[in-house]
């Protein structure tokens, strides 16, 4: 028999104005195997979580049930209490009352307490079925591979070699660099972007450290955090490299608005990548018109590239520099941040015209003479204005790149549904993948500023830097076991398992399933891939969540009899 | 069976619909409180078993959530999830359930009110479907 402990937070005012947080607790001790009951005003408090410490020691409990918010934020928190009061940290359920009760049922106080109920019950009965686990630990191969030589790769891997790791730099062309080859001055503070781009290659060259490879393709990647095998083709030769951690800084490719406002067709029509070229080039026009927003914000592409605004504002600046004139026609100007917003009003002040246009009523482009007509109907003036202009710069945004779907694959990283890299939460996990010792930064997540950029890619270097220092992965105990007197060695599991973690073994004369626990990550698919039952997943397993099911169906009919 | 009050199931993704289910908590949109929320890592992990078993027990509904098509954070899971589920729903018809009793859907860790609106839309339904036929029997 288990000696269950519930604690039901009050959560101040939060689970308590919806939640009869006593008659709750009233309820959870009338509940199998719960042998003590209490509520905390706020069970994370050091006072609440001191408060249930005692009545773990007291009550001798050895599993501990928390109804409060949610496991995505504070269930570390709770799990780390077991431990110190000396129960194993697997030992504990966590119930969602706040986010999935007294928030979306505040008027409902009555239905919001019989919820708590059954939820508190399928906690309770899942409780009773837990057991304690041992997470895994494993070596670390302290090397780490950085694929792409952009500014995010060389910012990651110049800190890495910093770190006095061996840092292995891949690029796909000739020189390191990647996009900011192109860009000669960055904004907002004008700096060379050359400057920039030699001191980072000049400190991963001098460091016995790094370890560069140019013009090398990505083949392969084996392996899971801290023990990967990076294939690379050079030359012709295939390379293996093995490493404990992996960053991905692939960066992104510049939209071309192929049919749109006579690009390709016209003369003087130019994405802002080529007119950044010519900038490089000392080609400084003497009229330039800015659109923005080509081929986003709209359907097809909704998203915002959030640079594009921003590098519009900074070349039409140095057009006003050079002497020449300057106007954006935008849908909405997001220059976000002080510095950029400092920059929009310098623009403003320096006689670059703004003229704003709606998607029902794009800008017309026509060849008059040398000039190029640029009609638009500016919706703050509520008219049509014509521009005569030398050049125009269509501001367009930065798209996944064509192969992004090839590197997802061999990483086995999501993608988000505009082919960006999807890191494993945009706020807790920014510059993590869900698969562990896989790093991401840069524009492969999301368009992002040379300073956004340089910021991501040192965040990718400090984690990654992170299990090749301590020298050990340890894995969440969720990973997925087979039990050999069930399996049937059918594979319907290794074909589910999107790691491939799971090998058919011979084991005393039979094929049976095993699974490789430091590369499980957890997902569960091999277990409803399963016919007989024989894989289950740790903390997951279906007598647990069958359990809960046959508690919510007892207390219904409870409810309803 | 206007004072019929359903009890459903919904089993929920750790990385999408759940956090889903705690942005319409944070976001305080209200929803009927018949749905009781299981957290799974992903999708696919959820047997068709558990679905037959809470239905043939009196579940009136089971919900299954995962993320988009694309967003899977175990990359492929949500596929399997989207062959899965239809099998279940044919199996629950064929045995003399209505298969409206068990829904799919995807709800992103950003659609807040996504979740607010499948949770009205299929209590709403279940209503409509009356109690679980089963629940006679049993009771």
């Amino acid at each position: 028999m288990a000696r269950i402990g519930v604690f039901i937070c009050h959560c101040g005012h939060n689970i308590a104005s919806a939640v009869a947080v006593e008659e709750v607790v009233k309820f959870a001790r009338t509940l199998p195997d719960v042998v003590y009951s209490d509520h905390n005003l706020y069970s994370c408090s050091e006072e609440g979580l001191g408060s249930i410490k005692k009545s773990i020691e007291e009550n001798k409990l050895d599993r501990v049930v928390v109804a409060a918010c949610t496991p995505r934020t504070h269930e570390p928190l709770f799990r780390r209490l077991c431990e110190q009061a000396g129960i194993n940290k697997y030992l504990f359920e966590f119930v969602n009352i706040r986010e999935h009760c007294s928030w979306i049922h505040a008027k409902e106080p009555n239905a919001a307490t019989e919820k708590a109920k059954k939820l508190v019950a399928m906690g309770v009965s899942k409780a009773a079925l837990l057991e304690p686990q041992v997470e895994s630990e494993s070596g670390v191969i302290p090397t780490a591979v950085v694929i792409g030589g952009g500014l995010a790769g060389l910012t990651a891997a110049a800190s890495l070699v910093a770190q006095d790791i061996d840092t292995h730099l891949i690029e796909m062309e000739g020189k390191l660099g990647g996009q900011l080859n192109d860009i000669s001055i960055l904004a907002p503070n004008f700096e060379k972007s050359a400057d920039l781009l030699n001191k980072l290659v000049s400190e991963l060259k001098k460091s016995e450290r790094g370890h560069i490879h140019l013009g090398a393709k990505l083949v392969d990647v084996k392996g899971f955090v801290g023990n990967f095998e990076i294939t690379v083709e050079e030359e012709g030769v295939q390379n293996k490299i093995p490493a404990g951690a992996i960053i991905l800084a692939t960066g992104t490719q510049e939209h071309q608005p192929e049919g749109e406002y006579g690009f390709r067709k016209a003369p003087g029509v130019v994405t802002q990548l080529e007119f950044e070229r010519a900038l490089q080039r000392g080609e400084v026009p003497k009229r330039v018109v800015f659109i923005q927003c080509v081929g986003s914000r709209q359907p097809g592409r909704e998203y915002c590239s959030r640079i594009c605004c921003n590098t519009s504002l900074k070349n039409a600046l140095r057009v006003v520099e050079a002497g020449g004139t300057a106007a954006i026609i935008h849908r909405d100007i997001m220059s976000y941040g002080a510095a950029w917003e400092e920059l929009y009003r310098q623009a403003s002040e320096r006689g670059v015209a703004f003229f704003r246009y709606s998607l029902e009523d794009k800008p017309r482009i026509s060849a008059e003479n040398k000039h190029i007509l640029v009609e638009v109907f500016d919706d703050n003036l509520g008219e049509g204005v014509t521009l005569h202009t030398d050049l125009v710069v269509l501001a367009t945004p930065l798209v996944s790149r064509d192969d992004s779907g090839d590197v997802s694959r061999m990483l086995k990283v999501p993608r988000d549904k505009n082919g960006f890299y999807l890191e494993a939460h945009v706020k807790l996990r920014p510059i993590e993948f869900a698969t562990d010792g896989v790093f991401i930064c840069g524009s492969a997540r999301w368009p992002s500023s040379a300073r956004e950029v340089m910021c991501q890619a040192l965040a990718a270097a400090a984690k990654a830097a992170i299990p090749i220092k301590r020298g050990k992965v340890v894995t969440e105990a969720i990973t997925a076991w087979s039990d050999p007197d069930k399996c049937a060695g059918c594979g319907n599991c290794v074909i589910a398992c999107p790691y491939e973690a799971i090998e058919i073994v011979d084991q005393d004369g039979r094929k049976i399933a095993k699974v490789n626990e430091t590369q499980c990550k957890g997902c569960g698919n091999c277990v409803a891939a399963c016919p007989n039952d024989a894989m289950q997943q740790r903390g997951f397993t279906t007598r647990q969540l069958s359990a809960m099911i046959d508690a919510l169906v007892k207390r219904a009919l409870e409810e309803s009899s | 069976m206007s004072d019929f009050n359903p009890t459903i199931l919904a089993f929920c993704c750790n990385w999408c619909s759940y956090a889903g289910a705690d942005l319409a908590g944070v976001s305080r949109l209200q929803m009927p409180p018949n749905v009781h929320v299981v957290r799974v890592m992903c999708s696919a992990s959820v047997k068709g078993e558990y679905i037959l078993k809470a239905i043939s027990q009196g579940v009136d509904g089971v919900l299954v959530l995962g993320c988009h098509i694309g967003d899977c954070h175990y990359m492929t899971g949500n596929h399997r999830t989207a062959k899965r589920i239809p099998v279940v729903q044919k199996l629950l018809k064929d045995v003399g359930f209505d298969e409206r009793r068990v829904r799919l859907d995807w709800v992103s860790a950003a659609e807040g009110e996504k979740f607010q609106r499948v949770i009205t839309e299929f209590v709403e339904e279940i209503k409509g479907l009356g109690p679980n036929p089963v629940r006679e029997v049993m009771s």
